[in-house]
């Protein structure tokens, strides 16, 4: 089959062109990508390395000097009790999203696209989760108390609150940080198998080795590795959908105007996606230019993505326009003041618009092929999603600045060590994507294969 | 050298006999006529699963189905019996839960349970995650790190391009010629007997 007479686009499934491109087979799909964890990775890498490391230690000393000082370095104030830790837990979580759905819910819609991407995608969400994982525990204040959110009897036999929000979110991220881990690791034992057997030096050799379990791909193997695999990903679908509904609960449960609305659970999971596709492709789009892995991740890939942005983002636009709609249905005057003022009041009325215009109003241009097959255009797009997508967050959180009594009325200034924790979160995100795309296969080597032609045992014969 | 003649002697014992293949289509086929002939213990390896692989083989399901179901149950009862448990003052196994507290007027202990949905649903997803990993690497007998055949040449291929059937010693209808006679007819190259 030549790829020319076949569009890769076409709508007809028969009529396309194969997920590999540029004729590669099984043995050329295994060089492609080893030769990025094998090859050498020059000043490039090192330099970008020791950005991110410095990047890191900003946020070594951020949290050394909270923790020596307390939250009060921070601009958290009464009644802006959350201030970034909360909108940059929320934002971590949700960049995770994406990996999660292209490797669980997409394996189980049979959506063979996901293999040329869901490896990256489930690190990207690994590497997201650690991130979030900070703020809940440096935000508390006492941070050598952050066990006492972990499921113990204190000194006097007194459990914590198994109905909070705060104590199910515990158990919700803890649960899908393990299972994404896992789903990952499960996913990169025959890879690492693969990257054993080409190790030249011992080093390699003993290190893959080990990691990969002595894997050998034995058929007995792969049918409980199959089997686990699928399991997996039917656990790690509902899990994915529950994790981002308790976050959202976090605020939902409260009973504070703007925030305990019901939409809040799939209103924040289509979110989720919605910014965790945006962030894949912001990052996929100069890795794979500059790993030359363009016939491995095509446009197709690209473009599938960018239309999941295009069907999440307007999900995301139907939820602040019914936020408002509800708002005003609902004849409540605090729910319908606390929407008027984030659109329109003093002092945060800018983030709204800067949300809406990022959220709703840029990602429509996907609408058009061409910006949608556009590297230059998906890459900025992408770009203003992880921006607006951050401001969502933040709009939410400082719905607080606006109590029940104008009395308590106040307002929020971030600090400098509000800045350097985020811009640190940035550089363990960016440490640990590094150190991965330097050390791991960041393409599914086993799984690429099952979707290519050659690998029906019946490819060829007539039917 | 005495020390090379001591290992020699160690090396005797065999394994199997094993042959190679270059696509999934002859490795396919090739197990067919190894489950024809009547062979259980062997074994096809490849860089990825082969569609129908198992049919080929003649190899029933995998029992780790059961196992993850076992585990969820675990779970399940696990989040139901530590989330009504220690929010009521129900003694376990002569320990006693927690206090009776009324948080936002709603019942605690078991009547409560809508409330601890949440823990209860992640805990069964997290043990039966746990089952599913850590049952198929069991089931599998890894890790482990020493196996006869990384000893054949070209057996590194079978996690990039290579597809190979080894065949046992153990089996019953085992015999050096009978076996090499069926990887001849069915295309196998670099057919090589294995020592453990």
């Amino acid at each position: 089959m030549s790829d020319t007479a076949l569009d890769p686009f076409a709508d007809n499934p028969k009529k396309r062109t194969s997920l590999v491109q540029g004729g590669l087979n099984f043995g050329q799909v295994t060089e492609k990508v080893c030769n990025v964890i094998e090859g050498n990775f020059g000043k490039a890498w090192w330099m970008c390395l020791s950005v991110s490391l410095s990047m890191l230690g900003l946020l070594g000393i951020s949290i050394g000097y909270l923790i020596w000082e307390g939250v009060g370095i921070w601009g958290v104030n009464n009644p802006v009790g959350w201030g970034w830790a909360i909108v940059n837990f929320v934002f971590w979580v949700g960049i995770g999203h994406a990996g999660t759905l292209i490797s669980a819910i997409l394996f189980l819609l049979r959506q063979n696209w996901r293999t040329g991407v869901n490896r990256f995608a489930e690190a990207m969400t690994l590497m997201a989760v650690a991130c979030a994982g900070i703020f809940p525990g440096i935000h508390i204040g006492r941070v050598w108390a952050a066990y006492w959110m972990f499921p113990l009897p204190n000194q006097m036999g007194l459990w914590p609150n198994f109905r909070s929000p705060l104590l199910w979110d515990m158990f919700a991220v803890s649960t899908y940080a393990t299972v994404s881990l896992l789903f990952w690791y499960v996913g990169l034992i025959p890879d690492l198998a693969t990257a054993r057997d080409r190790a030249t030096s011992k080093i390699r050799k003993i290190v893959y080795g080990i990691f990969s379990l002595g894997w050998t791909g034995a058929n007995r193997h792969w049918q409980s590795y199959e089997r686990a695999y699928a399991t997996l990903a039917a656990l790690a679908t509902p899990l994915v959908l529950s994790v981002h509904t308790i976050v959202s609960f976090d605020f939902a449960v409260a009973n504070l105007p703007g925030w305990h609305t019901t939409i809040f659970p799939p209103y924040f999971v289509a979110g989720a996606v919605f910014s965790g596709f945006a962030m894949v492709i912001s990052l996929l789009v100069p890795i794979r230019k500059i790993f030359k892995l363009e016939d491995l991740i095509t446009m197709r890939h690209l473009e599938n993505m960018n239309k999941i942005i295009l069907a999440t983002g307007t999900m995301v636009g139907y939820a602040y326009a019914m936020e408002f709609f509800i708002a005003w249905y609902s004849g409540v005057e605090l729910e319908t003041f606390a929407f008027v003022n984030r659109a329109f009041g003093a002092p945060f009325g800018w983030a709204y618009w800067i949300m809406v215009t990022c959220n709703v109003i840029t990602p429509q241009l996907f609408w058009f092929k061409k910006i949608r097959t556009s590297i230059t255009m998906m890459f900025i797009l992408s770009i203003f999603v992880n921006i607006g997508m951050w401001f969502e967050r933040f709009v939410i959180t400082m719905t607080l600045h606006r109590d029940f009594m104008p009395s308590s009325w106040g307002g929020y200034t971030p600090t400098f060590w509000d800045v350097s924790t985020f811009i640190g979160s940035w550089g363990l995100f960016l440490t640990l994507l590094l150190l991965f795309v330097r050390f791991v296969p960041m393409i599914a080597i086993a799984e690429v294969k099952i979707v290519m032609p050659e690998s029906d045992p019946h490819h060829g014969e007539e039917h | 050298m005495a020390h090379e003649k001591v290992k020699k002697v160690v090396e005797e014992k065999p394994y199997g006999i094993i042959g190679q293949f270059s696509t999934p289509k002859a490795v396919y086929h090739a197990a067919e006529k190894f489950r024809d002939a009547g062979f259980k213990k062997f074994e096809v390896y490849s860089p990825f699963p082969i569609h129908g692989m198992d049919d080929a083989m003649g190899i029933k399901p995998t029992k780790l189905p059961w196992l993850i179901l076992l585990c969820g149950i675990t779970g399940l009862t696990a989040g139901i019996v530590l989330s009504t448990w220690s929010s009521s003052e129900t003694w376990l196994f002569g320990i006693k839960g927690g206090y009776k507290m009324i948080i936002s007027g709603k019942p605690d202990g078991f009547e409560g349970i809508y409330e601890f949905i949440p823990v209860i649903f992640e805990t069964t997803i997290l043990l039966s995650a746990f089952g599913a990993v850590f049952g198929m690497i069991g089931m599998n007998g890894l890790p482990r790190l020493y196996n006869p055949l990384f000893k054949h040449d070209h057996f590194a291929k079978a996690t990039d391009d290579g597809f190979f059937i080894a065949v046992e010693c153990k089996d019953p209808l085992y015999d050096v010629n009978k076996v090499k006679e069926i990887f001849e007819k069915s295309g196998g190259d670099n057919v090589t007997e294995i020592t453990d």
